[in-house]
């Protein structure tokens, strides 16, 4: 009896494994491994940005699997490698616990793609990464701050959850500042990114009596806190106004208030990586090698950072995220 | 002799509020020490044209404000379930995703009408996960802390469905008004919800048996129940209570910046909202309460981050600075130091009677 069933699952098996076997030569199996869109509005770009470029319409049959979990990740990748896709597109939860898997779809000749997240392993194990560079986004916003030539840089810095990527990256740089002296420290405090706190934290610095006419917000969300504590008090913001206003992650409602002139600058962290992404597999596909990679095989995203003065409707409707608002 | 014991008693009466008066009473010397000036009000005008009170004791008493509320009902469910809610903060920001979906469905025009609406609707949806986390308590007899688990975990998923995106924004004068300062006032719109919220629950207590069942329920469910308490009431009451606390935390959240977003708003405020129970000296295992002291207790909590604020600790150890303090003030409250605390006194109020005794001889 045990016998008659195991054979009985290996016809199944087979039978199941036929359709991929059968498969047609142009449609190009990929398997993506995300995180939940619900973790945030840069995520939920980042999960819409693939499921619009790996389409049927551009010859893929693409399967997404999100969790928040490594474990899970894990496992959803091996499952993957055994329902042999031809690609697979990883942003990991966490760096490390992925050379065994990465192993094996190299051993089964799968492409691997990471994106948006670095792992810890040897670069031979995937083709390219595509990765945003939170260091550089945070040289940006510093340069263009530069750029504005201020008598005094009195700076309020209002960070991320400490430790996050985007927290190191986009504190590195004003940190260089601050030590050269170039730029004077008000005061350096995380919110860990929740905007109620933000405020909070400008509040004590208004309270205090300290002159400060720079805020630098590590995302959208806690400068919009910092911009309510300064409005309460009274003090304008925005372009040729007494405090300078600069957020990241080019939400569109944020994009608005640069456009409204109630803020000065935001840096972006681009999710849309799909693109990179599917033009590489085209290459690989077409039998040619992915060119122009240095040894971390890193393919750093490009990233704008958008002036008040300059932006225009265009780049809020292109690099804009989330849902559109009008501001007064 | 009998005059004297209604004095003792009248004095423990009020005994269990003196960790969190002496925390405050601390923090507010240690602060006066590093800068004179730092408790002082002043009046400005906001970029509203508004003239507007300003100082850390207003943003203390304006920043604690969601704290406080939800630290009144977590005192109500911690004496009558003997266990704390944790999906505090998941069902605010619930609460506030279904205020902000409201506010939305009126196509950009946000009229009096449509926020009362999405008010009394976050309201009834807080109301009924309040019911949910109740039933599993008092119904299945579930530790509290386990049946709020589950909220705590899914919560802030099932807010980020109502929404469907990231983090909507919501603005209008309205919204301005209940979040910050209503025009004309001075003071936050935050404290008026506070002292009104406070208002309904003296109201409450003072009419209603409600304190007194929740304590019985508290102290032992099956006394209660003989003397004809309806106990798994009672604890889903408390539950529901708490729900409505919720949705005005939740709701005062939103309203401060016009911004929900589901994964930072009100996060880890379950964890404040109960130290400020313990702080408050209520026991954490049900039964007495003081909601006043759980108030002092949210009061003290957020003295110490703006006072960690004002003193620009850097962000790194803004934490472990906290810690300290909150270890030194639970052990403070704690039984063993209670006890050595009475033991002292009574030795010198022996000691004194014991003088007083010889000089009259």
């Amino acid at each position: 009896m045990k016998k008659l069933i195991a054979v009985a699952l290996v016809i199944v098996m087979c039978l199941s494994l036929m359709p991929a076997a059968f498969a047609a030569d142009d449609v190009i199996k990929v398997g993506v491994v995300n995180n939940p869109p619900s973790e945030s509005g840069y995520r939920e770009a980042n999960v819409n940005d693939f499921i619009n470029v790996f389409t049927k319409e551009n010859g893929y049959d693409a399967s997404f699997f999100y969790s928040i979990k490594n474990d899970e990740q894990l496992s959803a990748a091996r499952q993957f490698i055994t329902d042999g896709v031809d690609y697979l597109l990883i942003s990991a939860a966490e760096t490390t616990g992925w050379d065994a898997v990465l192993k094996d779809a190299q051993e089964a000749g799968i492409g691997v793609f990471l994106f948006d997240r670095m792992i810890d392993c040897d670069p031979a194990l995937f083709e390219a990464a595509v990765v945003s560079d939170m260091a550089k986004e945070g040289e940006t916003a510093v340069g263009w701050l530069l750029d504005q030539k201020l008598d005094a840089y009195n700076v309020i810095h209002i960070q991320g959850a400490m430790g996050s990527d985007a927290q190191l990256g986009r504190t590195g740089a004003l940190d260089e500042q601050f030590a050269s002296g170039k730029m004077t420290k008000v005061v350096q405090q995380t919110a860990t990114w929740d905007e109620a706190e933000a405020k909070k934290i400008v509040e004590s610095v208004i309270n205090s009596g300290d002159a400060f006419n720079v805020i630098y917000a590590e995302n959208d969300g806690m400068a919009k806190g910092a911009v309510a504590a300064l409005d309460e008090a009274g003090i304008t913001h925005g372009v040729d106004k007494d405090v300078i206003v600069m957020g990241f992650d080019c939400n569109k409602w944020a994009l608005r208030e640069l456009q409204a002139g109630n803020w000065n600058y935001d840096g972006q962290c681009s999710p849309f990586q799909a693109q990179v992404i599917s033009d590489m597999i085209h290459v690989l596909e077409a039998g040619g090698t992915i060119e122009g990679l240095n040894e971390s095989k890193q393919v750093i995203s490009v990233e704008k950072g958008f002036d008040a003065r300059t932006i225009t409707e265009e780049d809020i409707l292109t690099y804009g995220l989330g849902e559109d608002v009008t501001v007064g | 002799m009998n005059n004297r014991k209604r004095k003792a008693g009248g004095l423990s009466k009020y005994s269990q509020l003196l960790v969190p008066l002496i925390a405050i009473l601390v923090l507010v010397i240690f602060n006066l020490i590093r800068d004179p000036g730092f408790f002082s009000v002043g009046l400005t005008t906001n970029n509203n044209g508004d003239p507007v009170l300003q100082g850390n004791l207003i943003s203390i008493l304006n920043g604690a404000s969601e704290l406080v509320i939800l630290s009144m009902g977590m005192t109500l469910v911690t004496a009558a379930c003997g266990g704390q809610d944790i999906s505090v903060g998941a069902l605010a920001a619930i609460a506030g995703s279904v205020f902000v979906k409201v506010l939305k469905s009126g196509g950009g025009s946000i009229s009096p009408l449509l926020v009362l609406g999405g008010f009394l609707m976050c309201c009834a949806v807080a109301m009924v996960f309040g019911a949910f986390n109740g039933s599993l308590v008092a119904f299945f007899n579930i530790q509290p802390m386990i049946a709020t688990l589950i909220l705590f975990t899914c919560g802030r998923s099932i807010a980020y469905w109502i929404n469907g995106g990231a983090t909507p924004t919501v603005s209008s004068p309205i919204i301005n008004a209940v979040g910050s300062f209503i025009p004309g006032i001075p003071i936050p719109t935050p404290i008026l919800i506070v002292l009104l919220m406070g208002g309904l629950f003296a109201l409450l207590f003072r009419f209603t048996t409600l304190g007194l069942y929740i304590q019985a329920v508290g102290i032992n469910q099956s006394a209660a129940r003989l003397n004809g308490i309806n106990a798994v009431g009672i604890k889903l009451l408390s539950f529901v209570i708490l729900g409505v606390c919720c949705a005005v935390a939740g709701m005062i959240g939103v309203s401060r910046l016009g911004l929900i977003n589901h994964e930072t708003l009100l996060i880890n405020i379950e964890m404040d909202a109960i130290l400020a129970v313990a702080i408050g000296g209520n026991n954490l295992g049900g039964g007495k309460f003081k909601m006043i002291g759980s108030v002092l207790g949210a009061y003290a909590i957020q003295a110490l981050t703006i006072t960690l604020y004002a003193m620009k600790v850097p962000s790194t150890d803004v934490k472990a600075y906290k810690a300290v303090v909150i270890v030194l003030l639970v052990v403070m409250g704690s039984p063993v130091v209670k006890e050595a605390a009475d033991r002292f006194t009574k030795r010198i109020r022996a000691a004194r009677r014991s003088d007083t005794g010889k000089e009259a001889a």
